[in-house]
């Protein structure tokens, strides 16, 4: 039963990063610069759910306050951009 | 490695969600990637992301309640901040999407 979870949490971990890969290729492939921001969205979320799989296998509760700071400012970052695209200026004057 | 006395009852669902969500985060990926045009491209990532993300943040919470020995809710901060960041993120972006590919007139 334990080699089973062991498993799952590889096989996880190995698909997160298959997912990074090809949100990279549209990172950098991109047309338009909304593209890019979107790639970078669904990057920084699989970047959390690595850390939350390496919680899982370590026990550790230190990935988990990394993952809760990762998904924090990378909404923030995300939305940044996504307000300067619309208008621009990120913060109004 | 992890602890070997844990509970069927926790490793069984936690390694199914833990499968689940790799496979879903990695269809969201082929998605993002192979879509053919933006508004198109906008839809497997969050949906996608959100529920790979809830697989695997379900299956954390198993295990680290049969770690702990009593219910760890932990992990629900993060489900429900993604689960009201994403929708306005996706919708800040469909915004400036539109915004630029309407044709000026």
């Amino acid at each position: 039963m334990n080699s089973f979870f062991g498993f799952a949490v590889t096989f996880a971990t190995l698909c997160v990063g298959t997912a990074m890969a090809l949100a990279s290729v549209r990172l950098f492939r991109g047309p338009s610069a909304q593209d890019r921001a979107l790639a970078f969205d669904m990057l920084y979320i699989d970047g959390m759910l690595i850390l939350l799989l390496q919680a899982i296998r370590t026990g550790l509760s230190v990935y988990f306050d990394m993952a809760l700071l990762i998904a924090l400012f990378g909404f923030v970052g995300t939305f940044a951009l996504a307000r300067f695209l619309l208008r621009r200026e990120v913060i109004e004057p | 490695m992890t602890d070997p006395v844990l509970p069927a009852w926790a490793v069984l669902p936690a390694g199914i969600l833990l499968i689940l969500g790799g496979l879903i985060v990695v269809t969201a990926a082929i998605g993002l990637l192979r879509m053919p045009s933006f508004f198109a491209r906008m839809h497997p990532p969050t949906m996608g992301a959100t529920l790979g993300t809830g697989c695997v943040l379900v299956a954390s919470m198993l295990v680290s309640s049969a770690v702990a020995g009593h219910p760890v809710v932990h992990e629900l901060l993060i489900t429900l901040f993604l689960v009201m960041t994403t929708p306005v993120s996706a919708m800040t972006l469909m915004a400036a999407a539109i915004a630029r590919t309407r044709p000026k007139a």
